[in-house]
């Protein structure tokens, strides 16, 4: 039983990680159909800004996590309107910048800080453990639980009850006639680009709590988990991807444990491919 | 009588493929102007294109500012009002939200929409989905109604709706071209007889013809060589 809650914990931990990323992934994707392979990149820029601000920049570990947040956020931004949005009648270049972005900014960070894993510094209030039904779970998984579930009703939230909530759902569903009410789409793209960017980037912050260290290589492994995400809960659906992350999170940490170490991953595949042959628009019934 | 809207040359290649070979067309300043032609003719790409949904040359004026060269948002926004073909609702959206989404001016014309379409009203929690046929065409009509559009464009607003509902709408359009000048793509002559003050013609995404709808329904032979029919015209719209 110990083990059961403790593998739920951590799986619930890991999709919430993944929700963080897909999320965003899933708007740009559903709103803008844009594949953004860049979106591991701001995971790491974010992991790494909150890294140096908790370290030598000497913020702390609570200032720092937002400041993480808002240089992915930044960089979210200008890759929209810099890399992307030059490249919307181009589907296929930019594809090709996204990939590069994707290679080159974790390269970036190679170069700067090196390969090595950097610890990450842990506040005391998150170090510690917490005995739930016997088992003892480390508190920095329900961090994670509580910020992505902060995340989804925020999202929720915005898509619902704003304006522009209400343009990323309309778009997701006919962008061309959007434009033709009279809205200019873009501006929803590059608020999309942000939320999806500063989601990641605290994903980031977040991750180096889960893993204790943050290495340039960790948003690229998490976006292809990601991806199964978006696609498991149909493109543009927030509520389709946070089912599906915690369904990926749970199968991963349990396969992983009962069968043998990396079939987790294999699990994930699988469980991908079955879903898609049950449902091949994903969760929400979107196609994905 | 100056047009409000003069398209003149208007061509569009998609993928290598020559759609429009050159339109010329004028939308009378009042009532009613009808955009006829065989299925393929090129209809729905012309206002497409006018709306700057799909790439384009050639000028189109509108009010004597030529807004040819810019993006949709825009030209939406220089005051036409689009119903598209497939009606363009967002079917994840509540009849509520469709019209919200169409909202421009600081003051929106709920009442005249919700006078012209009291079901509207009645629905408008409902998800725009689940509506039949002539609902959704009321959101995609009503939409354009909201803002104080200088011109309406329908495209095909009858297609598929059943007899009573085409009645309906033919008597909106009527109602409405009575204040805001309509371009009406169509293929229901005998409400194009009814609302029509003015037409165009096309074939083979040209212009085939321009002058007054009921002189040009009224010639037989013409209607036949241009549009493909004569004596079996379709069933009259109930007035």
């Amino acid at each position: 039983m110990n083990t059961v809650v403790l593998l739920a914990c951590t799986g619930l931990g890991l999709g919430a990680l993944y929700f963080l990323v897909a999320s965003g992934l899933s708007l740009i994707f559903g709103l803008m159909d844009v594949l953004n392979f860049a979106h591991g990149a701001l995971l790491s820029v974010g992991a790494y800004a909150a890294w140096w601000a908790a370290g030598d920049g000497g913020m702390g570990f609570w200032l720092a996590v937002p400041f993480g947040t808002l240089v992915g956020t930044g960089a979210a931004v200008l890759l929209e309107l810099v890399l992307i949005r030059p490249l919307y009648a181009r589907p296929r270049d930019q594809i090709l910048a996204t990939v590069g972005v994707g290679l080159a900014l974790p390269a970036l960070l190679m170069g700067i800080w090196g390969a090595d894993a950097r610890p990450f510094p842990q506040p005391a209030a998150l170090a510690g453990t917490v005995r739930l039904l016997g088992a003892v779970v480390p508190v920095n998984r329900f961090v994670l639980i509580g910020a992505a579930l902060l995340v989804l009703l925020a999202l929720r939230l915005f898509l619902a009850r704003t304006r522009y909530g209400l343009i990323v759902r309309a778009g997701v569903e006919d962008r061309a006639m959007v434009t033709a009410l009279g809205i200019d789409v873009r501006r929803a793209f590059t608020l999309v680009f942000a939320i999806g960017g500063a989601a990641a980037a605290l994903g980031g912050a977040l991750a180096g709590l889960y893993f204790g260290s943050v290495n340039p290589g960790q948003g690229t492994g998490l976006l292809i988990f990601a991806f199964v995400v978006v696609v498991m809960g149909g493109t543009g659906s927030v509520t389709g991807a946070a089912v599906a992350s915690v369904a990926v999170g749970l199968v991963q940490q349990f396969a992983n444990y009962y069968t043998a170490a990396g079939l987790g991953d294999l699990s994930v595949v699988v469980l991908l491919a079955v879903l898609l042959l049950v449902r091949p628009r994903g969760l929400t019934g979107r196609l994905a | 009588m100056t047009p409000l809207l003069s398209v003149r040359d208007l061509r569009v290649v998609i993928d290598g493929l020559h759609i429009l070979h050159g339109v010329d067309l004028d939308v009378a300043p009042t009532g009613v102007t009808a955009l006829l032609g065989r299925n393929g003719a090129g209809k729905t790409t012309t206002v497409r294109a006018i709306m700057g949904l799909v790439p384009r040359t050639g000028s189109v004026v509108l009010d004597g500012a030529e807004i040819g060269g810019l993006p949709t948002h825009r030209v939406v926004r220089r005051g036409i009002g689009y119903a598209p073909e497939d009606r363009g609702v967002f079917a994840g959206l509540t009849v509520a939200e469709n019209l919200r989404l169409a909202e421009r001016d600081s003051a929106p014309a709920y009442p005249l929409v919700h006078r012209l379409f009291p079901e509207l009203k009645a629905r408008e929690k409902q998800l725009a989905g689940t509506l039949s046929g002539g609902q959704q065409q009321m959101v995609a009509i009503g939409r354009t109604l909201l803002n104080g559009n200088r011109l309406i464009v329908a495209d095909e607003p009858t297609k598929g709706l059943a007899p009573r509902i085409v009645t309906e709408v033919a008597d909106v359009l009527a109602r409405v071209a009575e204040t805001v000048p309509v371009l009406l793509v169509e293929q229901n002559l005998a409400l194009v007889r009814r609302v029509a003050g003015h037409c165009a013609v096309l074939a083979d995404g040209r212009t085939a013809h321009r002058g007054a709808a009921a002189a040009l329904l009224a010639d037989e032979e013409a209607a036949r060589r241009l549009l493909g029919v004569g004596r079996h015209p379709a069933p009259e719209v109930t007035p």
